[in-house]
């Protein structure tokens, strides 16, 4: 229990002192998962709406897939992507393998079927004739696909939320990739693991708690702005 | 119909997997008709709707919208900016009820200024300008229909096609709906098709009818023709002309005259059929008269004494079920009833014009 009050002391005192370290972890955790949370929502979003409007033959086969991908386990995907990007693998030459790239090349393969299975049920749970009446008030087909997303937009706001989420609080593929080399590669999650293990729970708590508060601040955001449109 | 021809199909099939739920021959609404497509559920009404808007596509057969065929992507786009659907479910974005209704003109691109009049002017049409600033999700659902139908009018479309949409309506909004919306067509002439449910609907919104069944026009006509003149029994069933009885010609007269026995009674019609004929007499209920047992007063030519069989209260009449030796049906209004002192068990003398007998033929 000391451990525990001692952990929320530290933390206040890392927070309010500006510790340059943990300020530093802190904005390279937000900068690389909302890198590639917002790489997700440009791929999850558009094939997850093209998914939900067209009907083509394994359709439902392709949602099974995506339904499956939103609960990939990021160890997995670190796995993948290291040995995509190892010294000798076929995407080798891009020398990208301990960098906070190959951490965003991960998170975004982690959020992207995230996104893009909740885009596909926000847009697949709209009413099939607002397509048609969107269409017969002479919309073009991207006019049309452009209202749609806007009135799946909760769910959508939703989706970031999920994607976000679950790859700020990832550690297993970002320790695989990017190595939790300090100052360059180390982040809220994989820092955690580290002084986890050296028996420093103080500042792992304390690293912890930084991390709950900065997923609170982003989802605290985008609900503002969900529950703002809802209201009106 | 010499009115040039705005939306006309012809020879068009439209099937839903391997079911064909269309098949229709022919069909072709004039400039500035109004058209109502009746039958029962499933017989296809919505998916001829969609298919005259170009939102579904033909198996077979050709779709022509003001006399050029709809068949490439330009005279696809043409049909679909200018004729407006108007849905069942109203379909309202989560906006305003302005972006709502300028949501077509935003569509092509028309100028602010000029959205936010037209936007005026068919806000005040529909009578709902308060509602301009409201979100479309807190509306009623009268308020939302009336949005889902200013929005269609908006973009002064050539042609409107309308799903059946004012049964879920309470009496007095529906009312006040169909009275607007019968203003409007008459007033702007548009081309209208209408998927209604209701025979009273019809006649109050459109001149054409054509009534459907398992996907084909079972009859097609003005609303005079078909409602008064059925073709066949299905149509007269569907139509509401509520005795159908069966009859066979006994003489015919050479003034065309014709002479029916029905169940051992004799009721004089019209038309052109020959002694021996099987056929349907048809009595529309609003065209039988009820009056108490003074004989000499009246000029139809067919009149029975009746027994009041049933009394039913239908919203603001009362159907009267009688045993003229034949069944009929008959409307009254409440204060004839009461005159008349019309309850169950009751005789009365119930008659009809010989030209308010349809008649049709029988094969079996």
């Amino acid at each position: 229990m000391e451990l525990i009050v001692q952990g929320i002391i530290k933390a206040f005192e890392l927070i309010i002192s500006f510790d340059p370290e943990v300020l530093g972890i802190t904005w390279l955790s937000l900068k690389i998962s909302g890198t590639a949370t917002f790489i997700s929502l440009l791929i999850g979003v558009s094939t997850g709406t093209a998914v939900a409007l067209t009907n083509f033959r394994g359709k439902k086969l392709v949602i099974s897939l995506i339904n499956t991908g939103m609960g990939l386990p990021p160890v997995v995907v670190g796995l993948f992507v290291t040995i995509m990007i190892w010294r000798n693998g076929p995407l080798g030459f891009l020398e990208i393998l301990y960098t906070p790239y190959a951490m965003i090349v991960a998170q975004a393969i982690i959020a992207t079927p995230i996104v893009m299975g909740i885009s596909l049920a926000a847009i697949q749970n709209l009413s099939p004739n607002l397509r048609l009446q969107i269409l017969s008030l002479g919309a073009g087909s991207l006019q049309m696909v452009w209202v749609l997303i806007k009135e799946a937009k909760l769910p959508l706001l939703a989706a970031v939320m999920a994607g976000f989420g679950g790859v700020i609080s990832e550690v297993g593929a970002s320790i695989m990739v990017g190595g939790n080399i300090k100052g360059y590669s180390r982040v809220l999650t994989t820092a955690t693991v580290m002084e986890t293990g050296k028996g420093n729970f103080d500042i792992a708590i304390a690293l912890g708690i930084i991390l709950l508060i900065l997923a609170f601040l982003v989802n605290f955001l985008l609900t503002q702005i969900q529950q703002r449109q809802q209201a009106r | 119909m010499t009115e040039k021809s705005i939306i006309e199909v012809k020879n068009l099939i439209v099937q839903r997997g391997k079911v064909t739920v269309l098949d229709i021959r022919e069909l072709s609404v004039g400039q500035g008709r109004s058209l109502s497509l009746i039958g029962p559920n499933g017989a296809g009404k919505s998916t001829l709707l969609l298919t005259l808007a170009g939102l579904l596509p033909l198996n077979k057969g050709l779709l022509l919208f003001a006399g050029k065929p709809v068949n490439d992507r330009t005279s696809l786009a043409m049909l679909r900016r200018n004729a407006a659907v108007v849905f069942q479910e109203p379909l309202l974005l989560n906006d305003t009820v302005y972006n709502n209704v300028a949501l077509g003109l935003k569509f092509r691109h028309v100028s602010s200024g000029e959205i936010s009049r037209s936007v005026d002017e068919v806000l005040n049409y529909f009578g709902i300008t308060h509602l301009v600033k409201r979100s479309a999700k807190t509306l009623s659902g009268g308020e939302a229909k009336r949005v889902s139908l200013a929005r269609a009018f908006a973009i002064k479309p050539r042609l409107i096609l309308l799903d059946e949409s004012f049964n879920a309506l309470d009496p007095p909004s529906r009312e006040a709906i169909i009275s607007d919306l019968q203003n409007i067509l008459e007033q702007t002439k548009i081309t209208a098709v209408l998927a209604l449910h209701d025979r009273e609907d019809t006649l109050r919104l459109a001149q054409d009818v054509a009534v459907m069944s398992a996907g084909k026009i079972a009859q097609y006509g003005t609303t005079a023709q078909v409602f008064n003149h059925p073709d066949n029994e299905f149509v007269a069933n569907f139509v509401g002309t509520e005795s159908i009885l069966e009859g066979i010609v006994k003489t015919v007269s050479p003034d065309g005259m014709v002479m029916v026995a029905i169940d051992g009674k004799i009721v004089e019609a019209v038309g052109r059929f020959c002694a021996g004929q099987k056929v349907y007499c048809c009595m529309r209920p609003e065209n039988v008269t009820i009056s108490n047992n003074i004989q000499g007063k009246i000029s139809a030519r067919n009149v029975f004494d009746a027994r009041v069989n049933k009394m039913i209260r239908q919203g603001f009449l009362y159907k009267l079920i009688l045993d003229c030796g034949f069944p009929l049906v008959a409307y009254i209004t409440p204060p004839s009833c009461e005159d008349l002192g019309l309850k169950e068990g009751v005789r009365v003398m119930a008659s009809f014009k010989a030209t308010a007998v349809h008649l049709m033929k029988r094969e079996k």
